[in-house]
């Protein structure tokens, strides 16, 4: 699926067209506040934040009130195609030629990793949302990046955690072949070794793979009990539907390492019943959760995904950020947002730690059984909340290079 | 227990059974293909999407007219071979005196439209589409367990496969066909319409396509993306047998099926490759491909 230079190119080049329209040319710097969003949105990941992602900035930037020290507020977005030259080199071009102030990074932990090198060269404030690497903190951590929503870790706390002490001890995971699939999985097998489980093997399987028999045969093949799915989007749904088809989900439990509410909607309550999955947030938690999907619910006419939730609360804060220094230096709106407590119907008592982890509550999650589920998109019901310390752990990763100095 | 190559043989066997299924999937849609590149010339880039739309028209079929998925397997390719038809005879046809570069580009430029406008109605993650009833359930082969669905996928794609090969190699429809496209002229002389037969045999080939896209439904997601992950295997299928060669399409998509299952439990990272590498293989040794005619 990867082998499509043509495709492509031409979309690139439709889509360059498109989205150089509203960007007037050689803007002076500084009448306007830019917030830029690079995201996947036409590939496997494009149901997660997508044109949604869009809509929950120009959400937060409606609640704030429109204009940030009396200046304007203009959101720009491109698709990276889930190619990290491709998201580098826009990120590049906005600071350059746009006067970008900050950019909210969607989905694909490689694409991630390599526009976190362009906010470090050029010290341009960079949230990734929905790209799940840890690293993004750790090994690839910049002054300037802030992880919010969730990272490998967190997803393996919740999820693998709570599966062992549940009695499932073998795991066999069925990964995503690039850096979040790998990540994923080792964060994953560290809880399970350390929770006294084991695993007995893996598959490595190319991005946007459609067929999966083979590789849940070779899984049910190694008679492990957990089933580790350590993929998302199309990935992921697609697994697990062959799971199910062949039978597998009869003697191995299928575990979500990362599983969204769009992935369960399409899957179908059916199919997915049962699944333990770990969520930042979820639209029906209390009645904050409630209206602010509601809002969104009215103009996508779909429930938000917990990143898109995620995009919301990270532009408020960052809208917040500058107003409290009264700037948008990278520097200063980067110390306030590390100093100030998150409080908002995204993260309650939420901290951004010094490598730039936005610790928060994560939810441990079961889907309801068709029965279970009382009104359109009731999907989860929760099983355990866990702590922001418990979720990320309690110290700044010491493999962040900045934090050595 | 039995290995080769250090593999033990039940997982063997178990791959080679869903190389076949994946075979049979890749037989039908290069099938497709090599009939349009043999009798029209035109490399459709659009046969993925066209799989995609045959696929969402049985979804959408079943949401919107409770359609059962017997009437989709045969209402659905009507459906997107007629819009095949229209496309045709709109645009297709006036790029055949043309280099083969316009009709691959107009059927690129018709697959991106096609994708674009599902993936915004319909989410880039895919609706679901259920097993049919009468299919359910699974086969116990000892070796493996086998989804009933799957079995039926390889009879129904292989019967059809065989069918067309029978109706342009052996019937006299078949011939009229296989002479329009060697000299259009002299066969209009005998008072045969040439122009409809031609869309008409776009109109099949993408029809077959589409049929690939209901019976794969129940077996992945339904998704606007389906199409693009598979349409470039399927090419390289086509290529390996040769351009145009009906028997050769058929033969290597099965054959490539089976090689990338293997492959599956050999290394499984290279899955997505084996089959170019194949291609580039083939390509040095024979440059029109195992079945093509030099």
């Amino acid at each position: 699926m990867q082998f499509q230079p043509l495709r492509f190119g031409a979309l690139s080049v439709a889509l360059w067209a498109l989205l150089s329209v509203p960007v007037a040319p050689a803007r002076a710097a500084g009448d306007a506040v830019v917030i830029g969003d690079i995201d996947d949105f036409t590939g496997v990941y494009a149901d997660v934040q997508g044109q949604g992602g869009v809509e929950a900035i120009h959400m937060a930037i409606d609640d704030f009130g429109g204009t940030v020290l009396g200046r304007k507020i203009e959101v720009l977005f491109a698709d990276h195609q889930n190619k990290p030259d491709i998201g580098a080199s826009k990120f590049r071009e906005w600071v350059d030629q746009n006067g970008l102030n900050m950019l909210i990074g969607g989905s694909n932990t490689g694409v991630s990793i390599a526009m976190a090198k362009v906010a470090a060269a050029k010290k341009v404030i960079f949230i990734p949302i929905g790209a799940g690497g840890s690293s993004l903190t750790g090994a690839d951590c910049t002054p300037y990046s802030i992880h919010y929503g969730y990272d490998t870790t967190a997803l393996a706390n919740g999820t693998a955690s709570d599966i062992v002490k549940n009695g499932g001890k073998t795991w066999y995971f069925i990964t995503a072949d690039y850096a979040f699939g790998s990540q994923l999985q080792d964060s994953a097998t560290r809880v399970v070794t350390a929770n006294g489980g084991k695993v007995l093997g893996s598959v490595r399987v190319p991005l946007g793979t459609t067929d999966f028999s083979s590789f849940l045969l070779q899984a049910q093949a190694s008679g492990a009990q957990v089933l580790g799915l350590a993929n998302a989007g199309t990935d992921f749904s697609n697994s697990l539907k062959a799971a199910e088809e062949f039978g597998i989900t009869k003697t191995m439990k299928p575990a979500a390492l990362l599983a969204f509410l769009s992935d369960i909607h399409s899957l179908t309550l059916q199919t997915a019943h049962g699944l333990y999955l770990t969520t930042g947030w979820y639209w029906d938690l209390n009645p904050e959760t409630r209206a602010f999907a509601k809002r969104f619910f009215a103009k996508i006419n779909k429930e938000p995904t917990e990143t898109q939730a995620a995009y919301y609360s990270s532009t408020l804060q960052y809208l917040k950020a500058v107003k409290a220094v009264g700037s948008t230096d990278a520097d200063k709106v980067m110390a306030e947002l590390k100093r100030a407590k998150i409080n908002d119907m995204y993260a309650k008592d939420a901290s951004i730690r010094a490598d730039g982890l936005m610790v928060h509550a994560m939810y441990v999650m079961q889907v309801k059984t068709p029965a279970e589920s009382k009104y359109p998109w009731d999907y989860y019901q929760v099983i355990k909340v866990m702590s922001g310390e418990d979720a990320y752990g309690k110290e700044p990763d010491p493999s962040c290079p900045f934090l050595k100095k | 227990m039995t290995t080769v190559f250090g593999v033990p043989l039940p997982a063997i066997l178990g791959q080679l059974t869903l190389g076949l299924v994946n075979g049979s999937f890749y037989a039908l849609l290069s099938l497709g293909l090599a009939v349009i590149f043999g009798l029209l010339r035109i490399v459709n880039f659009a046969h993925g999407a066209f799989y995609m739309l045959g696929a969402f028209a049985a979804y959408i079929g079943l949401q919107a007219f409770g359609m059962n998925y017997w009437l989709a397997l045969l209402l659905a390719p009507l459906a997107v071979a007629l819009l095949g038809a229209v496309i045709e005879r709109l645009f297709l046809r006036r790029l055949y005196r043309l280099d083969p570069i316009y009709g691959l580009l107009l059927t690129f430029g018709v697959a991106l439209i096609a994708e674009g406008i599902m993936r915004n109605r319909f989410g880039a993650s895919g609706k679901s589409y259920p097993v049919p009833h009468l299919l359910q359930g699974v086969f116990d082969l000892g070796f493996m367990v086998l989804p009933i669905y799957r079995a039926w996928v390889v009879a129904a794609s292989l019967t059809v496969c065989a069918a067309t090969w029978f109706l342009i190699e052996r019937t006299r429809l078949g011939a009229t066909l296989r002479a329009a496209t060697q000299n259009a002229r002299l066969v209009q002389a005998f008072g045969i319409n040439v122009p409809l037969l031609l869309t008409a045999t776009y109109g099949a080939g993408v029809g077959l396509a589409a049929l690939a896209g209901v019976l794969a439904a129940p077996v992945v997601q339904v998704s606007p993306l389906m199409g693009s992950s598979l349409v470039i295997v399927v090419f390289a299928v086509v290529v390996i047998g040769g351009m145009g060669s009906i028997i050769g399409a058929i033969l290597t998509g099965v054959l490539l099926g089976l090689i990338e299952g293997l492959t599956k439990v050999v290394y499984p990272e290279a899955s997505n490759i084996v089959v170019f590498v194949i291609m580039a293989l083939v390509l040095i040794w024979r440059p029109a491909g195992l079945f093509g005619r030099e």
